[in-house]
């Protein structure tokens, strides 16, 4: 694993070296720190990009019912849209379910979905703290949590998810 | 070769050298289907015609050649659109017929406002305006964009009844042109941290996507172009991040932010959804790369034969790993196969048009057609394809694809 990473480093070396004679006009302006704060919604899986916030089950209840169980159905399933929770079935099953508690590898995935692009017919509604909350409830629907949890950025990234190791890398470059 | 060998078949089921076309004009007997006109100037002959447009359209008489769609009941934008693969010649999509995998709609974007944000593990984080891109020096790319989950009706248990791009549409073909990604990247100087970036559109869905930086730093490119004029709204004007060969979830649309990071973002569309789930359990994760896939664009379902005859089998094929190397089409359900016709040129990552000649006899047969790129690697029959990964994964299915023609003419897609 070492040997590899070094290899691959040394590719990206050696390109940077060929970049630099081809380079453009440079008419890229410097980005303010304040824009990328508030351009940037990307949440890693260790945390980072997690901000201040913290909610609770019930309280992500009540998000739930008033902007999610329209399209994705009480506790989760049964819907319009894809389920979120209740798997009646295993990933080996024929057919198998899919669901936030026996797919999804990491917690934080929920924070960066849901504040990004839920509810689809008004996305970017949801303040931080109820991004938590109704993370918290669709990890409690799921078996992952308990009922009197509260999610924050420490919280959620600690999270273990039951599929975490359930995926193979094929990335071409990194196998 | 003389031209009377040129007509003897090639492999079972009637197929021909793939060269007769080439070499002798072959006509097909149609000129009887046509009325004959007994005034010497036809009616479109007497009086002028219309004055110039604009923008030009298709004829109206073409006005059934259209993308079909089907989306979500509850959001009018998130769903697909397909290419009518089947009613289109050579390699090049049209502009308005390329296909659409929209997550949450397609965003009315005012260039003027438009920026794109370079950040992250660099020395200096970049804005761009669009006519700050416009400057820099461009180049094109020739290619396929598929989505994964394109032909994914072939994992259903029965084949389903649809045209082949219907069935096969979630990929198209164009020339992309714009800023090769390496140049911006170098002049925002990535860290030596940096192994990845996370790109992310300005659609109401904000998709975000993660890709390996050495992918970047190959041969993506930022374009602001398609088949040479500005990018379609549906396209992800004003700009789209093209990533040759690989998935079309990755051609991030509407392209405003780029995030250098050390490792992937880890976004829905990289776990939950674009991840291929296998019997065992496990599912392939970052399967970016788009395998060979070809398929026979006529005849096929939607089509019927008329009449026992010489026709011209056609089709596309293509490889996110590099060129077409061969094509082979069978019509006798795949117990011989002759090396069909390739268009040239043939290009990387490309759509490649293949053509042979066919004597159909009149009597009941399959035909398919099957790819071999410049790997070596050649595209599976469905049975190996599902042996290796089950009915479930969903995402890139690329076995060869079957037609059934019956005595009467009639078209089936058959699993065989």
């Amino acid at each position: 694993m070492f040997i590899n990473k070094v290899v691959i480093f040394g590719c990206l070396l050696i390109t940077a070296g060929v970049q630099a004679e081809s380079a453009g006009p440079e008419l890229g302006r410097p980005a303010s720190a304040e824009m990328i704060r508030n351009w940037n919604l990307n949440v890693f899986p260790n945390g980072g990009g997690l901000p201040e916030g913290r909610g609770s089950v019930n309280d992500g209840q009540k998000v739930y019912l008033q902007y999610c169980q329209s399209c994705h159905g009480v506790d989760g399933s049964g819907g319009s849209a894809e389920e979120l929770a209740g798997a009646q079935h295993n990933l080996t099953d024929n057919p198998p379910d899919k669901t936030i508690g026996n797919y999804w590898p990491y917690a934080t995935t929920l924070f960066d979905f849901i504040r990004r692009s839920m509810p689809m017919d008004r996305p970017g509604i949801l303040d931080n703290n109820k991004v938590y909350a109704v993370s918290a409830y669709l990890l409690y629907l799921n078996g992952i949590i308990k009922k009197q949890a509260v999610m924050d950025a420490d919280s959620l990234a600690k999270i273990v998810m039951p599929n975490r190791y359930g995926f193979i890398n094929f990335n071409p470059y990194r196998k | 070769m003389s031209d009377t060998g040129l007509m003897k078949p090639v492999a079972g089921g009637g197929l021909l050298d793939r060269r007769l076309f080439l070499k002798r004009g072959v006509g097909f007997s149609v000129a009887a289907l046509v009325s004959e006109s007994s005034s010497a100037r036809q009616s479109w002959m007497n009086t002028p015609g219309k004055g110039f447009t604009p923008y030009g359209q298709p004829s109206a008489h073409e006005r059934s050649i259209i993308r079909w769609s089907a989306a979500n009941s509850m959001v009018a934008g998130n769903g697909v659109s397909w290419t009518p693969l089947h009613q289109l010649e050579g390699m090049i999509t049209p502009n308005g017929l390329h296909f659409e995998r929209h997550h949450n709609g397609v965003p009315e974007i005012d260039p003027a406002k438009f920026q794109l944000l370079i950040h992250g593990l660099v020395e200096q984080s970049l804005v761009f305006n669009i006519n700050d891109l416009l400057r820099y020096p461009m180049a094109s790319h020739l290619g396929f964009i598929e989505c994964g989950g394109n032909s994914n009706a072939g994992w259903r248990e029965r084949p389903i009844q649809a045209a082949a791009g219907f069935f096969h549409g979630m990929v198209s073909c164009g020339e992309w042109t714009g800023v090769p990604l390496r140049v911006l990247l170098s002049e925002c100087k990535l860290k030596s941290q940096a192994q990845w970036l996370v790109a992310e559109g300005a659609d109401a869905a904000a998709m975000n996507i993660s890709i390996p930086l050495e992918k970047a730093l190959d041969d993506c490119l930022l374009a602001l172009y398609q088949n040479g004029e500005r990018i379609r709204p549906e396209n992800g004007y004003p700009l789209r991040l093209i990533v040759p060969g690989w998935e079309g979830v990755t051609h991030v649309k509407w392209l405003r932010r780029i995030q250098i990071s050390n490792q992937p973002v880890m976004a829905r569309n990289e776990t939950a959804k674009y991840t291929d789930l296998l019997p065992s359990g496990k599912a392939r994760q970052f399967s970016f790369i788009m395998e060979a896939k070809s398929l026979i664009t006529y005849p096929c379902v939607g089509y019927k034969l008329t009449e026992p005859g010489l026709y011209q089998i056609k089709g596309l094929a293509w490889s996110g790993r590099g060129k077409v190397r061969q094509v082979e089409v069978s019509a006798d359900g795949g117990r011989s196969w002759a090396l069909a016709e390739l268009q040239t040129p043939v290009l990387e990552k490309c759509f490649t048009r293949f053509r042979i000649p066919w004597r159909w006899d009149g009597q009941a047969a399959v035909i398919k057609s099957r790819v071999t790129d410049e790997t070596g690697y050649q595209q599976p029959e469905r049975e190996q394809l599902v042996s290796q990964r089950g009915r479930y994964g969903y995402f890139h299915y690329n076995a060869i694809v079957s037609w059934a023609i019956s005595a009467e003419g009639e078209i089936t897609h058959v699993y065989q």
